[in-house]
C-alpha cells in the first residue's frame, strides 16, 4: 500500500500537487512543503487551535488532518484571508484592543473568530467565549480577545 | 509529536473497504478526531488507514415515522445545526454542542464517536438513553446491534475485525434532558447525564461515570440515586465526588422528565 501518495488541493486560490507521506499532517505540509508558516503548531493533538485552518469554507484543526485527506479540497490559511483583506476589520480590532501579547495564537484565534462573524450577525460575550473555548492564549487573558471580536460581530 | 508511518488508502464503496481491512495492521479512518491524536501521541500505531469518508450515502439524516436514521458519517456540526434534529431528537443537538469545539465538530463523526466508545463521551450514553440500533456492515452482510448490548466496556465495542458501522437508528423520546459538568468548556465529562421518558419508562444514561455508559431506569428519584453504582475516580476527581455529582445531575433533569 502507498505510504507517499499524489495530493492536490486549492491553497488560498493556487492548485499545489505534491507527493505527500501519508503521515504528514496539513499544517505541516503547508508549513514545509509551501513556506505557509502563519498556522502554527502548539499541541499538536487537537486541544490549543494555533493550527485553525479554514478546509472547505468550514474551520478544521490542521494538526488533526492528514494532508492527503485534503485532497480535492479548498483549503484557506491566514495568509490567504489576510491577502484578501477578509480579516482586515478583525485585525485593527486586535491591533486596536491589544487583542495580542505573543502573538502565537493569534493566527488560528483570528481563524476561529471570523467563522463566527460569517455565521451570525451579533453574538454576545458568552456565545464569542464559547467559539473561541478551543483557542488557547497564555498571555491575554481572553478579555481583550473577546472585546476586539464584540466590537467587529457587533459593529 | 509527528505521527508513526502509514499508507493510506481511500475506497470509494464498501466492498472496496471491506477488501482493504482485511489487510494486517488496518484501521478505519473517519472524521480522524480522536485518532490523529492517538497517532500524533503515538499511542497507536496502524499499518494502513483506511478512510471511509469517500463512500456515498452514509452521511444522510432521515427522520420517518418516529425514528432518526443518521449515517455513520454524519458530522457533529451537521447534527448540531440540523432542524429535523432540533425538532424530532433535541437531545442529540443538544449533546453534540457539548462534543469539544466548533473546529473539531466540522470533522468529526456520529460514527466516529460511537466506534471509539470512550468512557466520557456523549453520544455513546444518548444511543443507550434512546435504545437506538446501530448498523454494522461486513462481507458476510448487515446486522443490527442495540446499544446496550455494542458498548462492552472501556474503548471496547461489539464491532469485529472487518465490520464497519454504517449508521444508526434513533427511537424519538417523549421528553430529554442533557446535563454535563466539565471544568472547561468542550472538556470530556466529569460526569453526564442523557435522559429521557418514553411513555411511563424513564431511561437514564450517564457516563464519566463507568468504562461504559450506565443505564438506569428507575421508577422514582431515591431509586435511581439509590441504584448509582460506584464511579471509577480520574485524575481530578475522586470517586465520591463523582458521584455527588451524578446525584447533582439526577436532581436537575428529575423533573425537566
Amino acid at each position: 500500500m502507498e505510504q507517499t501518495l499524489i495530493t492536490t488541493m486549492m491553497v488560498n486560490g493556487t492548485q499545489v500537487t505534491r507527493s505527500v507521506p501519508a503521515r504528514q499532517h496539513l499544517v505541516d505540509f503547508l508549513r514545509e512543503e509551501l513556506g505557509l508558516t502563519g498556522s502554527h503548531l502548539g499541541c499538536e493533538h487537537g486541544v490549543c487551535g494555533a493550527c485553525t485552518l479554514r478546509v472547505n469554507g468550514e474551520i478544521v484543526r490542521g494538526c488533526l488532518m492528514l494532508a492527503v485527506q485534503a485532497n480535492g479540497c479548498r483549503v484557506d490559511t491566514i495568509e490567504g484571508l489576510s491577502d484578501s483583506k477578509e480579516l482586515e476589520k478583525l485585525q485593527a480590532a486586535f491591533h486596536r484592543r491589544n487583542a495580542l501579547q505573543c502573538g502565537f495564537c493569534t493566527p488560528g484565534m483570528l481563524m476561529a473568530a471570523q467563522d463566527l462573524i460569517r455565521s451570525k450577525g451579533k453574538a454576545t460575550r458568552e456565545e464569542i467565549r464559547a467559539h473561541i473555548s478551543g483557542n488557547y492564549c497564555r498571555c491575554t487573558g481572553y478579555q481583550a480577545i473577546v472585546d476586539a471580536i464584540e466590537e467587529v460581530i457587533n459593529g | 509529536m509527528k505521527a508513526p508511518s502509514f499508507a493510506y488508502a481511500k475506497p470509494g464503496s464498501l466492498a472496496e473497504a471491506f477488501d482493504l481491512l482485511e489487510r494486517p495492521g488496518a484501521k478505519i479512518l473517519a472524521g480522524g478526531q480522536s485518532l490523529i491524536p492517538s497517532l500524533n501521541l503515538r499511542l497507536s500505531a496502524p499499518e494502513l488507514l483506511v478512510d471511509i469518508t469517500a463512500i456515498k450515502g452514509l452521511s444522510g439524516i432521515e427522520v420517518k415515522g418516529g425514528m432518526a436514521r443518521i449515517g455513520a458519517l454524519c458530522t457533529q456540526a451537521r447534527l448540531e445545526k440540523s432542524e429535523e434534529i432540533k425538532k424530532h431528537l433535541p437531545l442529540l443537538g443538544e449533546a453534540v454542542s457539548h462534543i469539544a469545539h466548533p473546529a473539531i465538530r466540522n470533522r468529526g463523526t456520529l460514527g466516529g464517536s460511537l466506534a471509539l466508545a470512550d468512557p466520557a463521551a456523549e453520544l455513546p450514553a444518548c444511543a443507550v438513553a434512546l435504545d437506538a440500533v446501530l448498523v454494522v456492515a461486513s462481507r458476510k452482510g448487515e446486522r443490527r446491534v442495540s446499544a446496550a448490548d455494542f458498548f462492552k466496556g472501556l474503548f471496547e465495542t461489539d464491532l469485529g475485525r472487518g465490520e464497519i458501522l454504517t449508521g444508526v437508528e434513533f427511537p424519538q423520546a417523549d421528553k430529554s434532558v442533557f446535563l454535563e459538568l466539565t471544568r472547561r468548556q468542550g472538556d470530556y465529562a466529569i460526569v453526564g447525564l442523557a435522559a429521557v421518558t418514553k411513555g411511563a419508562e424513564r431511561r437514564l444514561a450517564f457516563f464519566g461515570i463507568g468504562g461504559k455508559p450506565v443505564l438506569l431506569k428507575p421508577k422514582s428519584l431515591d431509586e435511581a440515586k439509590a441504584s448509582l453504582p460506584a464511579p471509577a475516580a480520574d485524575l481530578y476527581h475522586t470517586a465520591s465526588t463523582k458521584l455527588h455529582l451524578a446525584k447533582v445531575l439526577l436532581d436537575r433533569a428529575w423533573n425537566r422528565l
